[in-house]
């Protein structure tokens, strides 16, 4: 079963929808004991980086750090990769969960934003479960005003305005810019890999650093 | 690279699609939930569905259309139409719609357009404008005026002022309409989609008029638009969506294709 994490922020109707179009068996829900006992976790998000402070404060940041430590993979949308790196301009007092280092920065004034629209995959030469069967240079739809800079880790790299992170993957943890569940049979092949994403996979566990994990 | 979009939209009366002229005149063009999801494989990047005649009494209906349109819908899927109060666009955004665009209820009440940007974010806020040009006593145009309730009340409100207004109060996206154009198809009004898009610096949706690919070109080389709305061009046959997509990609517009 798959946990839908509802913070409060923004529509999850269509997450799961799309969950349900792969034929994955998905819960939304708030209780951290339902994402603690989840075979996979999903954390969307649109709207504000301050909305992610209710994960802390709700005990669903303890439940999802506990379940990532396990191997339980994760796959974070729009404000859910944002959250998984360090911090974002948008709440500086906010911390993010660290699992990336780097800051969300806004876009430079030279372009419109937020940046609303379809725009392209380029995906960078290294393997992939989360992005296989898609080819680079696929169109996926974005909405957002921040941006994931450049990391290690990066699959996937879009252009606007300069380049940024649309894909993040390390082992078992999965970070999208875009919606899947918004961008066409595209979107619905990525959330089909993650879906099926053998949950038994032995994985070194990430380890987060005590300052992160708080 | 960030392509414009093609936005079908569809104008929704008591759950079934309809399709008038400058506002009037409407007919019947089918089913809401089968166009949306025929017009997304054809090739559409988002769709809209506004409730042309939204009432207190008919808002079941509306909920139930926005439920069974987006279940099988997985492109942005944006409602409008009746949104009074952040109650009304939570029920809608739970019903299933990504956007909620808001016309009357914002210019009676701005503050709604930064309640609902607080609470779904900002790109779930658009703002509808309906607009109007004016004429000086030599026949030229002067400006353009904002209409709300379906084009039946005059605002008094510049519709570029208005829309900077709107944006600082939170609105994602400024969705344009040109009263003088819609259902024409005599193209879109270049020239305010261009006073606007140059006002403001959120996305602006052109719409009213569309007839022609060219009018499409037209729209987004000089109209300035981020994206372009259209409803009985594709409602009718006019046109696919795809062929209309090809004709733009070789004029030198971005477009998402299948080709």
């Amino acid at each position: 079963m798959i946990a839908v994490v509802d913070y409060r922020a923004g529509n999850l109707t269509s997450v799961k929808k799309a969950l349900d179009k792969v034929g994955a068996d998905s819960v939304i829900t708030a209780d951290p004991k339902i994402v603690s006992q989840a075979e996979k976790i999903v954390l969307p998000g649109v709207g504000h980086f301050s909305a992610t402070s209710h994960l802390t404060d709700s005990g669903l940041r303890d439940a999802i750090v506990n379940a990532i430590q396990r191997g339980v993979p994760f796959l974070g949308i729009c404000v859910g990769l944002q959250w998984m790196l360090e911090s974002s301009e948008e709440a500086p007092d906010v911390p993010g969960l660290g699992i990336w280092p780097g800051e969300c920065v806004r876009f430079p004034a030279s372009v419109k934003s937020p940046h609303v629209g379809w725009n392209q995959l380029e995906l960078r030469d290294k393997p992939s479960r989360l992005v296989q069967g898609i080819p680079s240079g696929s169109y996926v739809y974005f909405t957002h005003s921040y941006r994931v800079p450049l990391l290690a880790n990066t699959v996937a790299e879009c252009e606007y305005g300069g380049r940024f992170s649309a894909v993040v993957e390390q082992d078992h943890l999965f970070g999208v810019q875009f919606h899947p569940e918004k961008s066409g049979t595209i979107g619905l092949t990525l959330l089909n890999n993650f879906c099926s994403l053998s949950t038994s996979r032995d994985c070194d566990p990430i380890i987060l650093t005590e300052q992160n994990a708080d | 690279m960030l392509t414009k979009r093609i936005i079908a939209c569809l104008d929704v009366d008591a759950g079934r699609v309809v399709k008038g002229v400058r506002f009037l005149n409407l007919k019947d063009a089918g089913d809401p939930a089968e166009l949306a999801s025929a017009h997304s494989e054809a090739g559409a990047d988002e769709v809209v569905l506004l409730d042309i005649t939204a009432t207190h009494e008919k808002r079941n209906t509306l909920l139930e259309t926005v439920r069974r349109t987006a279940r099988q819908l997985f492109i942005p899927f944006t409602v409008g139409g009746g949104v009074r109060t952040l109650e009304d666009a939570g029920a809608i955004f739970d019903a299933g719609a990504d956007k909620i665009s808001m016309n009357s209820a914002a210019i009676a009440n701005p503050s709604l357009i930064t309640e609902i940007a607080n609470r779904f974010g900002s790109q779930a806020a658009i703002v509808a404008i309906d607009a109007k040009r004016n004429y000086n006593d030599n026949g030229k145009t002067d400006g353009f005026e904002a209409w709300v309730q379906g084009g039946r009340k005059q605002t008094g409100h510049d519709a570029v002022t208005w829309a900077r207004q709107a944006e600082d109060r939170g609105a994602g996206e400024i969705l344009l309409t040109s009263m003088d154009r819609d259902g024409t198809g005599q193209g879109f009004d270049c020239a305010l989609t261009k006073a606007v898009a140059d006002a403001v610096r959120i996305p602006v949706i052109a719409s009213g008029g569309a007839g022609s690919a060219q009018h499409f070109t037209e729209v987004f080389q000089h109209g300035h638009a981020d994206a372009a709305l259209a409803a009985s061009i594709f409602h009718f046959g006019l046109r696919s969506i795809s062929e209309l997509k090809q004709q733009l990609q070789n004029a030198g517009i971005p477009m998402r294709c299948a080709c």
